[in-house]
């Protein structure tokens, strides 16, 4: 790809810690690969962090989850560049997620919540001074303060569980009433008007200056956005911003990599063993009606590439079943171009890629459609069926129906996924696409490993 | 009740239910309250004076920083004798306060928040938030009526001088609590007239807090809780130590008046029923068991002692649990202690601004008491069976005072109505000086800051 210039060049800034603040766009230049790479990078992490709360992580587990997916996606092979990925990759996520008002707030609660646990694994001394930039206006209790406090405040950590205070215990003296949340439950000394905030308890107080700070921006954003930035990069930023939103962000599956190819041949049975719900129904009605309207195709379609159906047979199988309903020459003239168009060279490559569960889940299939997730859109009943035609014991359906009952789509199918094939899938499902490359995985090693674990005892 | 509500979409119920229900109006008015009475209460005792300058804040004079607005967008509500309720009400002085109380005589009168527009012209105020609560004292309400499980000699609506230390306790754990811990010095507390007590903190800083501030606050109190049935546990202390908060309740407080006052005094250890709730909350099975059979064997001799048979039984209970190895035992002891004691508190009322609450000076229109405020300093002198009534004002003022002659300027000067306005001045003064302060410190802030923009 061409290197291009970024044109986003606001006010400088000085050097800043490992953990930045985020204070103003940086006035870095660009490739215009790095503002989608990194961003993408980004937010797998936020992504992950998303899919730990909903599955109900307990804090300390989502702290290390949120460290680890950190290290896992935001390193930059040019450790000098770390910081600059962190800080390109965020600015470019507000232009993503300032355009409306549901994109923004889930933004702000998992930037808010990846800044929380990365400021908790920070030493005192960097703590400090992130709350020194991000404006903390409380100072810390001092010495001769603090021992004329330290009973009551042992005695408030004792009734609250928590340890003895260490000799360099930190305080802050805030007005109670920023505090609510801590003084409602006792959780701190209060004394004339200032509770006596423990550190561990001012991150808080932190994260709740960043998220407002956050908030503001991204209003700032979104101004920006609508009056200059879109009309302005029209060409260039923003299609890849809005296909940010929407796009899926884990691994990129529009080429198949692990496993090379797959033929028409095999076709029928990898759809039983490996397709998740919603392809598996579309691979179903597309052999039963000889057709599917478009957001069908497109769906299945570029499903099928991403797992590794090459151009000829791609054609060749939606020949086979559309020729009984149209007649072969009219799917040469009328649906053949649209399936080369998705393997294209045409098209904008951003458009082609395999559909994630999140833009599958938020589309709004009308009359005759047959796309979209089953776990959304199927009734109760048909979605029983469809489950135990797949192998959905009885025992765990009703678990399955509880996240669907929640609108957790995607752990719905992850824990179909479970169900089916008896093993646990702690990524949790994002893509169809992952999905049929985890569920092959599982069933080559089982081939490969095991003399003969058939499936035939019930 | 009909009530004739000009504009109810804001109202989330927030007249005190309970007084409410203790107020079928007229058709139980008793021989204390007569409609002619209050008329004349209103018409030469009611201290609109001191109520005006109270609710002014110190914006009722002529200083430049004064906020003139300020007492015109207070909310007053009025319940007449005919049961019409009349929210909303507001007035733009003194006189228009006294003018619309002597004409209505209304039967309660409540005070709720100041708005962000005049109250009673809010309709003309478009948009969501065009009217909308801005400032409200801080306000608890207690009520004996809540305590009914631990006290043995009325129940309901009745008090007598054996349960009312319960809200001497209440005025003294939230009183110190108020000052102490969270810094408020402008507190007012006022007999309700009936059965309970209600404090207005009035600080600036009180009065500007949101709902969810007010909700932190009633928490940090919400130590008892009513729980289900099977819950052996009334109070939840936290921890395995207690806060100091509730530990300075407990030392200064809570276990005085329960070992001195209670104990005794409502004979919480002398008959089976009574000491087997006690003995409930005791987890330990051998020990409740051994203390079982001691005091339904022992009866008789120990009546023979000289000694008050509760406090006999009491100190048993007690060096039982402290001499068991199991330190949690002991924690036993707190928790009874503070289920007999601490205060119980309605949370609604202090979580919302807007809130109403009768205000002091009102009569109660079943005892015909006069909801007098209480001095915190000297609560344990306060006796609500003391308190003036109508009817003992009225006597009081028919009877030539011999010493004083004629002449007076104040009527109330004349009652014993008037020690209470001492103690309502020993609240107010303070408080308008501390207004005054403010304001003069933040007009000088302002003017300061205008001056330094100008040279710019
Ligand atoms: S969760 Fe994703 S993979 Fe599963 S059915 Fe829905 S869209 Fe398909
Ligand atoms: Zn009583």
């Amino acid at each position: 790809m061409e290197i291009l210039r970024s044109q986003k060049k606001i006010s400088a800034q000085a050097a800043i810690p490992t953990l930045p603040v985020y204070r103003s766009a940086p006035s870095l230049e660009v490739r215009l690969e790095d503002f989608e790479l990194f961003a993408i990078d980004r937010l797998r992490v936020l992504t992950g962090i998303s899919n730990g709360l909903s599955r109900g992580k307990k804090p300390d587990e989502m702290e290390k989850l949120g460290n680890d997916l950190w290290k896992a996606n935001m390193r930059h092979h040019d450790s000098s560049r770390m910081l600059d990925k962190d800080i390109i990759s965020h600015f470019v996520l507000r232009l993503v997620y300032c355009r409306n008002e549901e994109l923004r707030k889930w933004f702000l609660t998992h930037e808010t919540k990846l800044f929380e646990y990365r400021f908790r694994v920070e030493s005192v001394e960097s703590q400090k001074a992130l709350m020194a930039e991000i404006g903390f206006p409380y100072t810390a209790v001092g010495i001769g303060e603090l021992e004329d406090m330290r009973e009551n405040l042992n005695q408030v950590a004792r009734s609250i569980g928590r340890q003895m205070l260490t000799s360099d215990a930190l305080f802050f003296k805030v007005p109670f009433e920023e505090v609510p949340e801590l003084i409602s439950g006792r959780k701190v000394y209060i004394h004339k008007g200032f509770a006596y905030v423990a550190m561990n308890q001012a991150v808080n107080i932190v994260t709740g200056m960043f998220r407002s700070n956050l908030s503001k921006g991204l209003v700032l954003t979104n101004r920006k956005w609508t009056t200059t930035l879109k009309e302005q990069e029209k060409d260039r930023l923003t299609p890849i911003v809005e296909a940010l939103s929407t796009s899926y962000l884990g691994p990129d599956y529009s080429q198949p990599k692990e496993y090379a190819e797959i033929s028409i041949k095999d076709i029928d049975k990898v759809a039983s063993s490996s397709f998740p719900l919603c392809m598996r129904h579309l691979f179903e009605k597309l052999r039963e009606d000889h057709h599917l309207k478009h957001g069908g195709r497109m769906q299945l379609g570029l499903f099928l590439k991403g797992v590794g159906l090459n151009l000829d047979d791609a054609l060749a199988f939606w020949k086979a079943e559309f020729s009984q309903k149209v007649g072969s020459e009219r799917f040469d003239k009328e649906y053949a171009y649209s399936i080369r168009h998705n393997y294209g060279k045409e098209g904008k490559r951003i458009d082609y890629t395999p559909y994630s569960c999140q833009k599958i889940i938020s589309s709004t299939p009308g009359a005759g459609d047959q796309h979209g997730c089953p776990y959304r859109n199927f009734s109760k009943e048909n979605l029983e069926a469809a489950l135990s035609k797949m192998g959905v014991s009885s025992r765990l359906m009703g678990d399955v129906m509880d996240k669907v009952k929640n609108r957790h789509y995607q752990l719905a199918c992850t824990l179909t996924f479970e169900a089916v094939h008896a093993s646990s899938c702690d990524s949790g499902i994002n893509h169809p696409n992952q999905y049929f490359i985890d569920s092959q995985k599982i069933l080559q090693a089982k081939v490969t490993n095991s003399t003969t674990v058939k499936n035939e005892t019930t | 009740m009909t009530k004739e509500e000009i504009d109810n979409d804001r109202d989330d119920m927030m007249i005190d239910e309970r007084e409410q229900q203790g107020f079928p109006l007229m058709q139980c008015v008793q021989e204390e309250f007569d409609p002619e009475q209050l008329k004349f209460y209103y018409g030469r005792l009611f201290p609109y004076a001191d109520i005006y300058k109270w609710m002014s804040y110190g914006n009722d004079r002529k200083h430049p920083a004064c906020d003139l607005s300020y007492f015109g967008r207070r909310e007053f509500s009025f319940i007449l004798g005919n049961d019409v309720y009349l929210r909303y009400q507001s007035f733009n002085s003194a006189a228009q306060m006294e003018n619309s109380i002597k004409s209505k005589c209304p039967f309660k009168i409540d005070i709720g928040a100041v708005y962000s527009v005049d109250p009673a012209k809010r309709n003309a105020y478009a948009g969501e938030n065009a009217f909308t609560p801005v400032e409200k004292e801080l306000v608890f309400d207690i009520d004996m009526s809540d305590y009914d499980d631990v006290r043995y000699c009325c129940s309901g609506a009745n008090i007598c001088q054996k349960c009312w230390p319960l809200m001497t306790i209440a005025i003294k754990v939230i009183d110190s609590a108020l000052r102490e811990d969270f810094g408020f010095t402008h507190i007012l507390w006022v007999y309700s007239g009936r059965r309970g007590v209600h404090c207005w903190v009035c600080d600036a800083r009180a009065r500007r807090l949101n709902n969810a501030q007010r909700a932190a606050i009633a928490d940090y109190f919400h130590v008892y809780k009513v729980g289900n049935e099977n819950s052996r546990k009334k109070v939840f202390l936290g921890g395995p130590a207690l806060h100091p908060s509730l530990v300075r309740s407990y030392q200064q407080v809570l276990r005085p008046f329960f070992e001195e006052d209670l104990l005794c005094g409502q004979s919480l250890l002398e008959t089976e029923e009574k000491f087997e709730k006690i003995l409930e909350m005791i987890p330990d099975e051998s020990i409740t068991a051994k203390l079982r059979g001691e005091w339904l064997g022992n009866h008789h001799r120990s009546s023979n002692s000289k000694e008050d048979i509760n406090r006999v039984r009491w100190e048993k209970l007690k060096s039982h649990l402290q001499s068991g190895k199991q330190k949690w035992l002991r924690r036993c002891i707190e928790e009874i202690i503070f289920s007999y004691t601490y205060p119980r508190l309605d949370m609604g009322v202090t979580k919302l601004t807007n809130h109403l609450l009768k205000a002091p000076f009102c009569v109660h229109p079943k005892t015909g008491r006069v909801c007098v405020p209480i001095d915190p300093k000297h609560c344990e002198e306060f006796d609500p069976m003391a308190v003036p009534t109508l009817s003992s004002l009225k006597k009081e003022l028919d009877t030539p005072d011999l010493e004083n002659g004629e002449g007076k300027k104040f009527e109330s000067g004349r009652t014993s109505l008037d020690k209470s306005l001492t103690v309502f001045r020993l609240f107010l003064d303070p408080l308008l000086k501390s207004c005054k302060e403010e304001m003069e410190i933040s007009y000088n802030a302002k003017l300061q800051q205008s001056k330094s923009s100008l040279t710019w």
